[in-house]
């Protein structure tokens, strides 16, 4: 009989108290060693086999980690162990980058939010990362220790294919900047699942919008989507489409057309490829009129 | 493998266990401290049944280790009465009719509780909201939202 209620494979708990040490502890046992905060996917794919380790590797005391901070300049940092809820609660991301609160309170409940990281939900690779676009629209950039001392990798070059990141054996993400939002952006994210909250996602789209003088049509949209192809991705044609003509409800449309364009679904247990290719544009489209309606203005 | 020390404070008494270090906190609470009022249902961080407070806030007890929880303070259902006395949300959860089966109840308690205590006064929405990680299967909710709304009344 399959026992319904696995415990988690045997394992070990590390600790590590510096970066330096957390790298080379990592680096030694590659493969075989991971870093977490919460758990909240680990343990799951570790309960159902998917995942195999020998070690857990705790990133909740190290350098960095725990902090959530906003620089006028620099923008918005956010540690790897900072929890969903307390971003969503933090008053400068509430005041400055208030789409990234729609995104991190569509994920999963509340419990799981004061475990569940924005790191984590970027690390773990997930094609449907619910907070993952809106860091990708904002151009956001990870704060990597690894055995080489610190890098930073922005994350439009993160990602590999499911589950799979450019990281190497010994790096560890310590956080995320995300610049500061373009004077008068407005963000939605429009997520799809199978019920209104706590699925994951069929569809994400998230869409940022502002004036801009480099453009034709004189705004700059960024268009981000998951769960629509092997890693999230930002729409650049959708976005040309914007920059180029003058904004009308047509010209929307024609941008969602090209997004739809732009993906590669696959079928599983949440939805069909054509059913995803359909919402993309709609929710794009909805997205887009939403942002376009508060800009205009 | 080598057991962990911990020394953590549950329902108000310091605890010293030695656990597994692949160990839940909710194996934990069961098997080592005898605390069986917080359940295990999906062991995946979805149905909520093994809610718990840790510092005071809502955690799955299933998504955390016990290797992680020197030095927290754990509050499950057993610790919501004082001194005899059921909290308010108990009490009103019995009189709405909140309870069929039982086996969400001390999950859907705990949140609520964790709920009221941050938002003393919500709306049936945000009730709604902050219970979606509480699965019910028995009462279809409502008279648990009921009993959440007549909690934030007393």
């Amino acid at each position: 009989m399959i026992n319904p209620h696995p415990g988690l494979p045997e394992l070990e708990y590390i600790k590590p108290t510096s970066l330096e040490e957390a790298s080379k502890f990592l680096a030694a046992h590659a493969g075989e060693a991971r870093p977490f905060s919460g758990g909240t996917d680990c343990f799951v794919r570790l309960r159902d086999g998917v995942l195999k380790l020998n070690y857990l590797v705790d990133v909740k005391n190290l350098d960095g980690t725990k902090e959530i901070s906003f620089d006028p300049k620099k923008g918005l940092t956010i540690g790897a162990a900072v929890t969903m809820n307390r971003v969503a609660v933090n008053p400068d991301v509430i005041k400055h980058y208030s789409n990234l609160v729609e995104a991190v309170n569509s994920v999963a409940s509340y419990q799981l939010r004061n475990r569940a990281t924005i790191i984590g939900n970027i690390c773990n690779a997930s094609p449907a990362g619910d907070t993952i676009g809106t860091c990708l629209a904002l151009d956001g950039v990870l704060n990597i220790h690894g055995m080489s001392g610190s890098k930073q990798i922005p994350l439009n070059s993160f990602f590999i294919a499911p589950g799979k990141t450019v990281l190497q054996p010994g790096d560890i993400v310590v956080s995320i900047t995300l610049p500061v939002p373009p004077q008068g952006f407005f963000g939605v994210y429009k997520k799809l699942g199978r019920n209104v909250i706590s699925d994951l996602s069929i569809v994400g789209v998230t869409v940022l919008g502002y004036p801009s003088k480099e453009t034709a049509s004189g705004y700059k949209f960024r268009i981000a989507l998951a769960s629509v192809a092997p890693v999230p991705f930002v729409a650049s044609k959708a976005e040309a489409v914007l920059a180029e003509k003058k904004i009308t409800p047509d010209v929307i449309k024609e941008a969602a057309q090209a997004a739809m364009d732009s993906i590669t679904p696959i079928d599983d247990v949440r939805g069909s490829a054509r059913y995803r290719k359909y919402m993309v544009r709609n929710l794009t489209r909805e997205a887009l009129t939403e942002v376009w309606s508060k800009l205009g203005k | 493998m080598a057991l962990q020390h911990i020394t953590l404070t549950v329902n108000e008494l310091v605890e010293t266990v030695d656990v597994p270090q692949n160990m839940t906190l909710l194996t934990m609470l069961r098997e080592k401290l005898s605390l069986t009022g917080t359940k295990n249902g999906c062991t995946a961080g979805e149905c909520g049944a093994c809610t718990v407070l840790l510092n005071g806030e809502p955690v799955n007890s299933c998504m955390v280790l016990a290797a992680e929880c020197d030095g927290v303070v754990i509050v499950t259902v057993e610790g919501l009465a004082k001194n005899g006395k059921l909290s308010n949300i108990q009490e009103t959860i019995i009189k709405t009719g909140g309870v069929q089966c039982g086996f969400c109840t001390p999950g859907m308690l705990i949140s609520a509780t964790a709920l009221l205590e941050r938002n003393p006064h919500p709306t049936e929405q945000e009730v709604r909201t902050a219970l979606v990680g509480n699965l019910c299967r028995c009462t279809g909710y409502f008279r648990i939202v009921e009993a959440v709304k007549e909690a934030a009344k007393i």
